[in-house]
């Protein structure tokens, strides 16, 4: 069964208040950088939210982009890995990641024009009691690998494999990655595009939808819609 | 002039004496140096260890900027392994009369300096123990390594230059190591035997050395020009603003070629004033070598100067701010690179009493190299500093781990050169001879007459 995973963030609806990042790292086992690594550049999160200022006469206001990987058709990462670490996924059409295979070259990262792959630089340590939140789920990844946003492939395969089991197609909506979940405006939306009545499938259809750095012809798959200006939007 | 009437004044085995005065005589000098350098490299591989063993952590790369000083390196090395074979080989094809004292010192010098090259990009791995998944090895899982991929170019291409290299300088030796199996005793003379496989100096034997050599000079040169072109596309294949520009590979070539000859011109000053070889290597090899400098001074210039008009003229946002960057934050790099690269070697070059100083030139040619360091910085740096996303840019400044790497990489290739004018022969015996066969005068009997070959050489002196 083939899936195209696609991810919508509404503009308008994000408040920038950062709980898509806390609920990734809590499902994701994204280690804590600590402050002093993190001053360096060395925050572990898959899922940033980049702040922008913007001018608007006399008032600066702020500009918050989550910024998840994009999941690129194109993906510039891929091409540029010595060993296959990351790979195009013929079935979901996600853009994935084998960190065993990964020796850190760290050129995927340096060729992802929107900077979200991470590299463990430490071995990254969860003190007691801290490794009981462990998500079961997915690895723990050791130092000198590159991680990144995988849309939670872990739920993705869970909800296929219930599906499978059930002997039924996965339903628009069954399969929720953790930012989308717990984002409190319900700002991110996730679902196949391949299924035309899924909600993402409407979403893309959408006039306000962009995409970052489109013109770089990456063709991702996380999309945008753009904030409205003015009363009763 | 001294040089002509050279080869009168002493016999054949005194030739070989001069030439090989380092193989000869080990001094205390010499193991102070080697001592020295040892320490060095060895405190600089304990430092890699270390870093091994807790993480890359340890040095100042971040999220941009995940390439950093051991890209440098490997760039600057290698940039600098390109002067040698390719010199040499250009030198033996065009038949340049001046050549045969720069041959050997010129090839050695590619071979290690690739060798201190070749290191950094294993180093700079994150798990350095997995470099295996690169080499396209049969494995149970069928696992290929991924061809589309410019770092398997890369290693493809750094591990035919070296094998190239490594052949080159090997096989240009033979004729002066069976000369010095015929001088040699003790386990030298083993060694040299087992090394100069059999060369006896049979007119077959010559003549077959003599069309192989010009073969290898001849196909060597294109395998150095894709190997500098392969480094420069590990970064214009990356859609990175600044990296991604159709001139880096000429342009690497091009400075390549400029670190390079003016690394054989500190490895030329060096051996002349520690071998005692100011007969061989004379002022007009420097005033020889100075001006190839400054064609590479003009051309690099050249290059430069057209990469940064484009960008400067059409402003497309993401190229300006890096190009920016190079006013303010990098202002320091910059301007050491516009000095050390262009402002101060092309004035001085343009001298001939510059030229023909030997401490002169020396001097430039360490300028030269500061200056292709701070040239190299600026390329890989910057770029990645002022990504495409504003939100994570950042500064990078290398840590002591990094920085011990320079001085490990400079003591390591010192260090290999050390051991190498220990154990074979530093400068092209047969070559020199033949030069000066050449262009001596030649006694029969107790009648002096000048040898034929000494009006075709052309010789301006």
């Amino acid at each position: 069964m083939k899936h195209k995973w696609a991810m919508v963030i509404d503009m308008d609806r994000c408040t920038g208040c950062g709980a898509c990042v806390v609920a990734c790292v809590a499902e994701n086992n994204t280690p804590t950088a600590g402050e002093e690594e993190a001053g360096k550049g060395r925050l572990m999160q898959w899922l940033r939210v980049s702040r922008f200022w913007k001018k608007e006469g006399e008032d600066t206001r702020a500009i918050f982009v989550p910024t998840p990987c994009m999941h690129c058709e194109k993906a510039p990462c891929e091409i540029v890995c010595p060993v296959y670490a990351t790979y195009h996924d013929e079935d979901d059409q996600v853009n994935a990641m084998v960190y065993n295979r990964c020796i850190g070259t760290r050129y995927c990262a340096n060729n992802c024009p929107y900077s979200v792959r991470v590299f463990n630089w430490w071995n990254h340590q969860w003190e007691k009691p801290l490794d009981e939140q462990l998500n079961p789920d997915l690895s723990v990844r050791s130092r000198g690998v590159m991680e990144k946003c995988t849309y939670c492939i872990q739920r993705i395969r869970r909800g296929k494999e219930t599906a499978l089991k059930e002997g039924r197609k996965i339903r628009d909506g069954e399969v929720v990655p953790a930012c989308a979940q717990t984002c409190p405006p319900g700002a991110i939306l996730f679902g196949d595009l391949l299924d035309p009545d899924s909600a993402v499938s409407r979403m893309v259809k959408d006039p306000r939808l962009f995409k970052l750095m489109e013109h770089l012809g990456t063709e991702p798959k996380t999309a945008y819609l753009k904030k409205q200006k003015g009363p009763g939007r | 002039m001294s040089e002509r009437h050279h080869l009168e004044r002493q016999g054949e085995g005194g030739l070989y004496e001069t030439l090989s005065r380092s193989n000869l005589v080990t001094t205390k000098g010499w193991y102070a140096a080697a001592g020295v350098l040892f320490a060095l490299t060895a405190a600089a591989v304990g430092v890699f260890l270390y870093m091994m063993a807790t993480g890359l952590g340890v040095t100042g790369l971040s999220r941009p900027v995940m390439w950093g000083t051991m890209i440098i390196l490997f760039v600057f090395w290698i940039g600098l392994s390109h002067s040698g074979t390719l010199i040499s080989a250009i030198l033996r094809i065009t038949q340049a009369g001046w050549r045969a004292p720069v041959l050997r010192g010129a090839e050695a010098m590619t071979v290690f300096a690739l060798m201190v090259g070749g290191l950094f990009p294993l180093m700079h791995l994150g798990r350095n123990w997995r470099f295996y998944y690169m080499i396209p090895y049969p494995n149970e899982r069928m696992l290929w390594p991924n061809f589309r991929s410019p770092l398997l170019w890369d290693m493809v291409a750094i591990s035919t230059y070296l094998t190239g290299s490594i052949l080159f300088l090997y096989f240009g030796m033979i004729p002066d190591l069976a000369a010095a199996r015929d001088h040699a005793t003790g386990w030298r003379k083993k060694l040299y035997t087992f090394l100069a496989a059999g060369f006896r100096g049979s007119h077959s034997e010559w003549r077959r050395y003599h069309v192989a050599s010009t073969l290898f000079a001849v196909l060597i040169i294109p395998v150095a020009v894709s190997v500098h072109s392969i480094v420069s596309w590990d970064f214009a294949m990356a859609m990175v603003p600044g990296w991604h520009s159709t001139i880096f590979a000429p342009y690497f070539v091009a400075g390549a070629i400029y670190s390079g000859i003016a690394g054989v011109i500190t490895v030329m000053a060096f051996l002349r004033r520690v071998f005692r070889l100011e007969h061989f290597l004379t002022v007009r090899h420097f005033d020889n070598l100075g001006k190839l400098l400054l064609t590479m001074t003009l051309i690099w210039g050249y290059f430069y100067f057209s990469e940064f008009l484009t960008t400067w003229y059409s402003r497309l946002p993401e190229d300006w701010e890096l190009i920016s960057s190079y006013g303010t934050h990098y202002l320091p790099l910059f301007l050491v690179m516009l000095t050390c690269n262009f402002l101060i070697p092309l004035p001085a070059l343009c001298l001939s009493k510059v030229r023909r100083s030997i401490p002169a030139m020396f001097a430039v040619s360490l300028v030269v190299n500061v200056g292709m360091f701070a040239e190299r910085a600026l390329i890989v740096v910057p770029s990645l500093a002022r990504r495409n996303d504003p939100s994570v840019w950042l500064g990078y400044f290398p840590t002591w781990v990094e920085i011990s790497y320079i001085v490990g990489s400079v003591s390591m290739f010192a260090l290999l050169y050390v051991l190498f004018s220990k154990l074979l022969p530093v400068m092209a015996i047969s070559d020199i001879k033949e030069h000066l066969f050449r262009t001596t005068d030649r006694s029969i009997g107790a009648a002096t007459v000048p040898s034929v070959a000494q009006e075709e050489e052309g010789e301006g002196e």
